[in-house]
């Protein structure tokens, strides 16, 4: 063990300054240090993608990160897309589509896709399955989120 | 059809709609709560050392320096906790049967790899972890078995010297003369088929914390259950504690499949731990913690024999079924719930008349299986159907004629199996049409021997099962268990405010059952929608309580919630009838609001529950009835849910790997609640059917230890494994229950792994090949397909 260090990492916009273990992985900072539950972890070693967060806009696995690593950074979480009161875009397609059951797995999804919408062609269903396969659901079979993706790629229209 | 249910029928209703569910917001915005989300003041965390071998006596467990890990606060092993605790004992009432007592951590002997012995308390996770370096335990290693026909033998060594056998449940069902119906059929096909070991896995691990109350002296624990109800009991007699004071919470749940069903160690030692401590004590187990101490599932070998008349006709099914259940007799299901259930619907939806299913379960040092989504017919249903499919070649009968041509059909139900199950009347022979028609069966046909002339392995499989759902009290749902799961209390109530809360001992994880269940109460008692709040996974809302498994919930807690509605609207009509000064008879409810047929007269639900209990004297006391009803709600048998299932895969000439090409479902569920919440039950379930058929096995290798330790291991199907589905909903003839539901949960998992097995099969057909074992891996394949190889390219030179 070594010394706690100083960070700030700016979370959804706000900036939490706090000293940490530099083994804390950036998932458990999220969790248990800022009380941002919303980001889950199924597997703690890189499979399952309950654990993504936007690290300076890119998706990323917050259980192969430690905190210290994104000292500096801007994170974005699930708890920025939305609220219960006003759901996200992504987050609404979510519900229409019945994209989730327990909903463990939700926010990751709701993750990757943020960044799949922006960078990725996501054309056909297969592009899509593609791009949802770093992420496991074990309750909906990906039938629903796919038809969810499907309908929010079909309206962003290809990207630049 | 009573009076209450044609003014039901009317109107435009909630049951039936794809009502988007009342759970989703909290859950899309991070706002659900987990176990793992809960932080209480003052909680400490542990840490749990595990076996690290099969089976061995602990001779001495040493910690080194413990000043080294900052935060610790305490090491625990068995002899501290004992006479605080006494074991959980899954009794059964089955013959010759030996339950193995339950204990928190491991009891001067271990009996798998992962089994929890030793417990570390600190300030945080981390620092638990760190002391599990400090202890070295002293292992004297034991002989073991690790394979369920090494494990059967008389001579193996024994895992529960007190059992004086491996074998601790042994059962045999038959009807008829098998011998004598083997012995004079023109056609018998025989194999032998291995259901390899699988884990539920759901995407949230295991999670518990306890804390205790001193000046109640009360524990409540938060488990990340799906049978909360079930887990009070449970700690209430192993900890001596009233249910008064043993309060046991499952908050949002992520995902179970079973494998959450169960009790486990570590949810005694938390409560065990808090109590002690008087701090909330958390542990959450990590991904390998899941897949080697979870309850595992099917692992069955089964050789069976099926014998059929030139016409097609089954004449009788003999099967001889070893299950390897792992080291514990499982809590409160028992070992028995996975292997007996095999031989129990082995037949399936189909007339046989003689029938011998023998079934012996038996102990091998391995977590312990439990129940999975399926339970049991998985594995008989891929045995049974994969034995139809080698008769129809054997006949030279299409696949599917065979199956009509057996099929329970219309006008004879109730058909009793031969093992005793009652099949009341649901769709078989419909769901086969069904699915057929949907595939365009005829028509893949031709398409095939195009397919085939072109040099692709491709096969066309079908499966037909049916299970038995929403099982009431008169049948344990596992085998001789003295635990009442066949009834559902509804306790449904309007406050003052005209809000409408219902509580019922199920405990939803991902199905949705806060919505569907609001759907019936707002459809039944006439209010509206967003009035209902729908309270579960609470031991401490209703007086018993189970939770939700075994495809029960819709069925029983739908029913249980139609009745109280049904009192409980009598309840509103009338005080609204004093109110409004009409007669009751005149008087329906809808959307909240009480309206007269015969006048202009209406009132809002809020309106009378304001006259009710906060305007005094508006009704006099008389009369006066609070707008609170109980309701029990108990099916006694269980009812049928039949599907069948047909898809078309390909097995790639290079990578061995398969591919589904087309998949669908058409099944018979009564009448159904929500359908979008029904075609994600399938697709999840279909899903799991998949990861059973082409990827997912628990593997130990010979030294006992779990090679499958991770998720890179124990692969699960990723959205680029599996393809849509087309489902048809098959409109059949309401089972005979209040709310004319069938249990639907688990069909997909069910019908998924013989569909895929018998459409590889066919693939491999022209080269006289077949699958005898799942999952069918591309090694596998390779394995089966390359003594052929030869002779392949010889034929196609
Ligand atoms: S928890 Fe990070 S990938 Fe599974
Ligand atoms: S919704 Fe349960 S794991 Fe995806």
């Amino acid at each position: 063990m070594t010394d706690p260090v100083s960070i700030t990492v700016h979370v959804n916009g706000t900036a939490h300054t706090r000293r940490v273990e530099p083994r804390l992985l950036l998932s458990d900072f999220l969790r248990h240090e800022l009380g941002l539950t919303g980001t889950h972890v199924g597997c703690e070693h890189g499979v399952c993608g309950a654990c993504t967060v936007l690290i300076d806009g890119r998706s990323a696995r917050s259980c192969l990160t430690l905190a210290v690593m994104a000292d500096g950074q801007d994170i974005e979480t699930v708890e920025a897309q939305g609220t219960q009161e006003d759901l996200g875009r992504i987050q609404r397609a979510f519900r229409d589509h019945h994209a989730l059951q327990c909903g463990f797995c939700t926010p990751g999804f709701l993750m990757t896709i943020a960044d799949m919408l922006r960078h990725h062609p996501l054309e056909n269903d297969e592009q899509i399955r593609e791009a949802l396969s770093g992420n496991l659901c074990r309750c909906t079979g990906y039938q629903n989120i796919v038809a969810a993706v499907r309908e929010l790629a079909s309206e962003r229209g290809p990207i630049e | 059809m009573t009076q209450a249910d044609i003014s039901v029928e009317l109107r435009p209703k909630l049951v039936g709609s794809r009502v988007k569910r009342t759970e989703d917001p909290r859950l899309l915005t991070g706002t659900g709560q987990y176990v793992d989300d809960i932080k209480l003041a003052d909680m400490v965390h542990v840490a749990i050392l595990r076996s690290d071998q099969p089976h061995a006596l602990i001779r001495e467990i040493r910690v080194g320096d413990t000043s080294s890990v900052p935060g610790l606060i305490g090491i625990y092993d068995w002899t501290d906790l004992e006479g605080e605790v006494r074991p959980a004992i899954p009794t059964s009432r089955m013959k010759g049967y030996y339950a193995t007592p339950y204990w928190p951590l491991a009891r001067g002997k271990v009996r798998y790899v992962g089994e929890p012995v030793v417990a570390v308390v600190a300030d945080s996770r981390y620092a638990a972890e760190d002391a599990l370096g400090l202890i070295e335990i002293d292992y004297e290693p034991l002989p073991f078995a690790i394979r369920q026909v090494d494990a059967v033998r008389e001579d193996a060594p024994l895992l529960h010297e007190e059992a004086g056998t491996n074998v601790i449940v042994e059962r045999t069902f038959m009807r008829g003369d098998i011998e004598d119906a083997i012995a004079s059929a023109p056609v018998v096909v025989r194999g032998q088929f291995r259901m390899t070991r699988k884990t539920a896995t759901s995407m949230e691990c295991r999670s518990y914390l306890a804390e205790y109350d001193t000046r109640r002296r009360a524990l409540t624990l938060w488990t990340s259950s799906n049978i909360p109800g079930i887990i009070r009991d449970a700690l209430s007699d192993a900890l001596d504690l009233p249910g008064s004071r043993m309060r046991v919470v499952a908050p949002d749940v992520g995902g179970s499949f079973g494998g959450k069903g169960s009790l486990y160690h570590e949810e005694m030692l938390v409560c065990l731990l808090a109590r002690k401590l008087e701090r909330p004590v958390k542990y959450v187990a990590d991904r390998l913690e899941e897949l080697s101490s979870s309850s595992q599932a099917f692992d069955q070998l089964i050789d069976g024999e099926l014998a059929v008349a030139r016409d097609g006709t089954f004449l009788g099914l003999r099967c001889d079924v070893i299950g390897d259940i792992g080291a514990y007799s499982i809590y409160p299901w028992t070992g028995g719930i996975e292997p007996v259930q095999v031989i129990s619907f082995m037949p399936g939806p189909y007339k046989i008349e003689h029938y011998h299913g023998r079934v012996r379960a038996v102990l091998t040092p391995k977590p312990p299986t439990g129940p999975y989504r399926g339970v049991g017919r998985p594995s008989s249903t891929f045995a049974m159907e994969r034995l139809i499919d080698m008769a129809a070649r054997e006949l030279g009968m299409d696949p599917a004629d065979l199956r009509r041509h057996n099929l329970v059909s219309d006008g004879e139900f109730p058909y009793r199996t031969a093992p005793g199950i009652i099949w009341d009347q649901s769709a078989f022979q419909q769901c086969l049409a069904g699915a057929r028609e949907a595939i365009g069966y005829d028509g893949l046909r031709v398409w095939q021997e195009q397919a085939r002339a072109e040099g692709r392995w491709v096969g066309i499989g079908i499966s037909s099962y049916a299970e038995l759902t929403g099982i009431g009290s008169r049948i344990a749902v596992a085998p001789g268990m003295p635990i009442n799961t066949g009834t559902e209390t509804a306790i449904i109530r309007i406050d003052s405010t005209g809000a409408v809360e219902a509580s019922f001992g199920i405990a939803s994880h991902g199905q949705g059952l806060e919505t569907t269940l609001a759907q019936v109460i707002a459809d039944e008692l006439g209010c509206a929608m967003d009035d209902v709040v729908v309270l579960q996974g609470d031991s401490s809302l209703v007086p018993m309580s189970s939770g939700t498994y075994a495809s029960r919930s819709a069925v029983i807690a739908g029913g249980a919630a139609t009745q109280a509605s049904r009192a409980l609207k009598g309840k509103v009509l009338r005080m609204a009838a004093h109110v409004m000064a009409e007669p009751v008879e005149d008087l329906e409810a809808e959307r909240g609001w009480i309206r007269s047929r015969t006048s202009n007269a209406g009132m809002t639900f809020k309106e009378v529950a304001r006259a009710v209990y906060l305007q005094m004297g508006t009704i006099p006391r008389d009369i006066r009835e609070d707008l609170t009803v109980t309701e029990t709600y108990d099916p006694f048998l269980g009812t049928a849910c039949s599907s069948t299932h047909i898809c078309v895969a390909e097995v790639d000439r290079e990578t061995f790997g398969v591919r589904l090409l087309k998949y669908v479902v058409a099944e018979d569920c009564g009448r159904i609640i929500n359908p979008m919440i029904v075609d994600g039950q399938v697709h999840g379930a279909v899903a799991q059917g998949i990861g059973a058929a082409l990827l997912e096995e628990i593997v130990y290798d010979d030294e006992g230890q779990l090679v499958t330790a991770s998720l890179a291991d124990y692969l699960l199907p990723l959205a680029s494994d599996v393809l849509d589905m087309q489902i048809v909903h098959i409109e059949a003839e309401l089972p005979n229950n209040v709310g004319g539901f069938r249990g639907m949960g688990e069909g997909g998992t069910i019908g998924a792994p013989a569909a895929i097995a018998n459409a590889i099969s066919d693939a491999l057909a022209p080269l006289g090949l077949g699958i005898q074992t799942l999952p069918a891996t591309p090694e596998r394949l390779f394995q089966l397909i390359r003594p052929h190889l030869n002779t392949l390219e010889e034929n196609t030179k």
